[in-house]
């Protein structure tokens, strides 16, 4: 992990050319975090993959939290790794509901980190989150003629109807 | 039969598109691969998954903390004390606890038991595939000790519950230290006798060297880890590169191989299973006295003897079982070495006594990105070895 000194250096060092990629950061439990603006995202995963003093190659993990109630909801984690040095860090990009049926969207970082494809596509399958410019965001996880995203807080527990086939034969 | 032929012309060079599973015994589970073939020979292929998708995180985020070990516990469900070790390392740094000594040296313990158990499974079944069946049985032999050995210290021979948050649900019991040193004295013996039957099997070496392999480079683009980017010379573990439980205090290898073709793979667990066996035995060595368990009462149950005679004890124990412990909001990712890879957990709290999120980074999941690399333009048999090598556990990858 960076310390939270080293955190705001590497924010300094994102700001000197993209000033505003990154809204804020987080150092809690040991764990660093940078909070970076969605419309900025792409550059600042390349900066930090390709850096030569940073050199994050490696995506353990992308997956998305639902932060509701809290606003802009959606939080897609990018959990960076750097295996030379042993650290990691978090790169968090928060997305509002559009409302109205339309899906949150974001850049996405196939291009960048191959690994990310069928984690994006779970993120889609399960949060409603759009990647754009993802080769085949399609359900991975679910059937492909589900209606709906479980994994949003608001979507309750048991949401799903049980079918029997049984009684619907016969009684339905 | 590592090289593609080229085909002549009075061959059929037609693409087919063939179906296999998701109910194929060969797919190690309920995978379902659309494969194009040309002849015999794999020209593009395309992993279905989803099968025995069961929600199992969104039914977490309905579970106090101390509820969920059990759910997380039957996602991949050869290696259950790592998925309980992910959950509850991560709440236990969302918490800021520590565990006692004796704790960590038994999870530690029952880690590597585990990832012999999740080796021997893997062995066994993916021999099978390759016409080696007496391998099935020596190695559910072997697995069936293991089975017992956490019978005796858990109750139950698998999905054990064994871990909790803080520690250790109980002490392992009388005798249970000389069966698992016999276990791991014997276990080395065991690995040589695989050895001896696979190492000179013609058709064994033939079906495996050089089959799908994939290159060091193109592996960590896709986020592989674990045995399979071992095998390709990447000697990334991350029980060495990062601290944790007894790990830090433990004399062991790490096994890596050099091209990264499924004989690297079989070569890589096989060496794995004894480094394990060595951690096993150093554990009961080194293996500290003191609680297997934190004090902490806000997170930890008090011992049943105290439920009689102590008000507050009563009240602890109540508080924990009715509503559970609340943690503080906040994120914690942590990521440890399953027989897979990196697994990593996610857990997000908010505040109450359950958690908002729980997310696991299954390294089944992710190496299942590689299998295209590693069977594409070799046979439909030579695919159905390297599944095999890749070692996915589907009740992981669906969750």
């Amino acid at each position: 992990m960076p310390d939270a000194p080293g955190l705001e250096l590497i924010r300094g060092e994102i700001e000197r050319d993209r000033p505003g990629a990154v809204l804020a950061t987080s150092f809690d439990r040991e764990q660093a975090a940078l909070i970076v603006d969605p419309a900025q995202l792409l550059a600042v995963l390349a900066w930090l993959r390709d850096e030569p003093g940073q050199r994050y190659t490696f995506l353990s993990s992308l997956h998305v939290a639902d932060y509701l109630p809290a606003e802009p909801r959606f939080g897609v984690h990018y959990e960076l790794l750097n295996r030379d040095r042993v650290e990691r860090l978090r790169v968090k990009a928060m997305l509002a509901d559009p409302g109205d049926g339309g899906l949150p969207a974001i850049d996405s970082c196939v291009e960048l980190f191959p690994t990310a494809d069928f984690q994006e596509r779970e993120a889609f399958d399960f949060f409603g989150i759009e990647f754009r410019g993802h080769p085949d965001l399609t359900r991975i996880l679910l059937p492909e003629d589900y209606v709906g995203w479980p994994q949003r807080r608001d979507f309750p527990v048991g949401g799903e109807p049980v079918t029997f086939t049984y009684n619907e034969r016969n009684y339905g | 039969m590592a090289e593609t032929p080229l085909l002549t012309e009075d061959r059929m060079t037609e693409i087919m598109t063939v179906n296999i599973g998701p109910h194929h015994p060969a797919t190690h589970g309920v995978l379902r691969l659309v494969v194009d073939l040309e002849g015999e020979i794999v020209r593009e292929c395309k992993p279905v998954i989803g099968y025995v998708h069961t929600g199992i995180e969104k039914s977490c985020e309905d579970k106090s903390y101390w509820k969920v070990i059990p759910f997380v516990e039957r996602m991949d469900y050869v290696s259950y004390f790592f998925q309980m070790q992910a959950y509850c390392g991560a709440v236990e740094q969302l918490v800021g606890l520590e565990i006692p000594p004796r704790a960590k040296y038994l999870r530690t313990l029952f880690l590597e038991l585990n990832r012999i158990h999740s080796h021997l499974v893997w062995l066994g079944t993916t021999a099978l595939d390759l016409g080696a069946i007496s391998m099935l049985w020596y190695c559910f032999r072997e697995r069936d000790r293991i089975l017992d050995l956490f019978e005796m210290a858990t109750g139950q021979r698998m999905h054990t519950r064994y871990f909790q948050v803080g520690g250790v649900i109980e002490d392992i019991p009388l005798g249970f230290e000389q069966k698992c040193r016999s276990f791991a004295e014997d276990m080395p013996v065991r690995v040589g006798q695989y050895e001896a039957l696979l190492d000179r099997n013609e058709v064994f070496l033939q079906r495996t060297k050089g089959v799908g392999a994939v290159s060091r480079e193109r592996l960590l683009e896709l986020g592989v880890s674990g045995p399979l980017l071992r095998a390709a010379g990447e000697p990334w573990d991350l029980r060495k590169a990062t601290d944790y439980l007894a790990y830090p205090e433990m004399d062991f290898k790490i096994p890596v191989g050099t091209v990264g073709d499924n004989y690297d793979r079989y070569r890589v667990r096989v060496a794995e299973m004894v480094e394990s066996s060595r951690i096993v035995a150093q554990c009961l060595d080194k293996l500290p006295d003191g609680p297997f368990i934190a004090e902490d009462r806000k997170y930890v149950l008090p011992p049943r003897s105290e439920l009689s005679t102590s008000m507050e004890s009563l009240i602890h124990h109540f508080k924990l079982v009715t509503e559970g412990f609340r943690v503080e909001a906040g994120e914690v990712y942590n990521a440890i070495e399953s027989p897979r890879g990196e697994l990593g957990c996610y857990v997000l709290a908010d505040g109450s006594s359950k958690p908002a999120r729980v997310h696991f980074r299954d390294p089944s999941f992710v190496n299942l990105q590689a299998f295209r690399d590693m069977a594409v333009d070799t046979y439909v048999a030579d695919m159905i070895c390297s599944l095999g090598m890749l070692d996915p556990i589907l009740g992981g990858v669906d969750r």
